[in-house]
């Protein structure tokens, strides 16, 4: 499932529900990524995300689709914030339930990789110095390429 | 018309995150729509027109399609989600 929304998370409660549903899975594994209190020497008042409504879920949609063509999945949540987030809140919450954990791991991986390098999201950062729109970073896209590199190998 | 659609810093720079663009006689190429609702401002059309910017038509990504009357045309910076 993914969910893209205003919505604050709760994992904890997210998580719980995953999880009784994943009856037969053996793993279960998540990922929470947070706002961050601070941008090198700054502080970050807030951060705000935009995407593209409709086009950013089915995009989603379709790395869903691949993801469960690597690795034998049984259930994958993706929810992911927009509009305006403070440090601390949750933007991201990625949950894979697989029989085996190596699968629900690097499928987990997988998903943020995308999420942080091709999904349609823009997010600016809010400071006191003022408002700075946020490109990933070169580790980013290399973390990202590994997959290119994986799938090769296989 | 066809409608243009900005996204993250390209929003900002044009300074809406949509228009309608009348669309003139004879095939419109992504590189002549850019030129057309740029002509006014130069700053945005080179901003368009980066190596990094991608185009979303109709949901697809295509940047050598032509453009016609009630397309949506999306300029995408480059993204930052998670």
């Amino acid at each position: 499932m993914i969910r893209v929304s205003e919505d604050m998370i709760d994992p904890g409660e997210v998580l719980a529900a995953f999880e009784s549903s994943a009856t037969n899975a053996g793993a279960v594994v998540s990922f929470l990524g947070r706002v961050r209190s601070q941008a090198g020497e700054t502080e970050v008042r807030s951060l705000f995300l935009q995407h593209y409504p409709g086009v950013t879920e089915k995009y989603i949609a379709n790395v869903e689709a691949e993801t469960r063509r690597r690795w034998t999945i049984d259930d994958i949540l993706i929810i992911h914030r927009v509009g305006e987030l403070k440090p601390g809140e949750a933007i991201v919450f990625v949950c894979v339930s697989a029989a085996h954990r190596r699968e629900a791991f690097e499928a987990a991986d997988f998903l943020m990789d995308y999420l942080k390098t091709e999904a349609l999201f823009w997010k600016k950062e809010i400071t006191q110095a003022g408002e700075t729109w946020i490109e990933p970073r070169e580790q980013d896209y290399m973390d990202a390429a590994r997959w290119n590199q994986l799938s090769k190998d296989r | 018309m066809a409608r243009v659609l900005f996204f993250g810093k390209l929003a900002s720079l044009a300074g809406r995150q949509e228009l309608q663009a009348p669309l003139p006689p004879g095939e419109t190429t992504v590189a002549g729509l850019i030129d057309l609702i740029t002509k006014d401002d130069a700053e945005l059309g080179a901003a368009l027109k980066e190596a990094s910017v991608r185009v979303i038509i109709n949901e697809q990504m295509d940047d050598n399609a032509v453009i016609t009357d009630d397309d949506e045309v999306a300029f995408l910076p480059p993204v930052s989600g998670g």
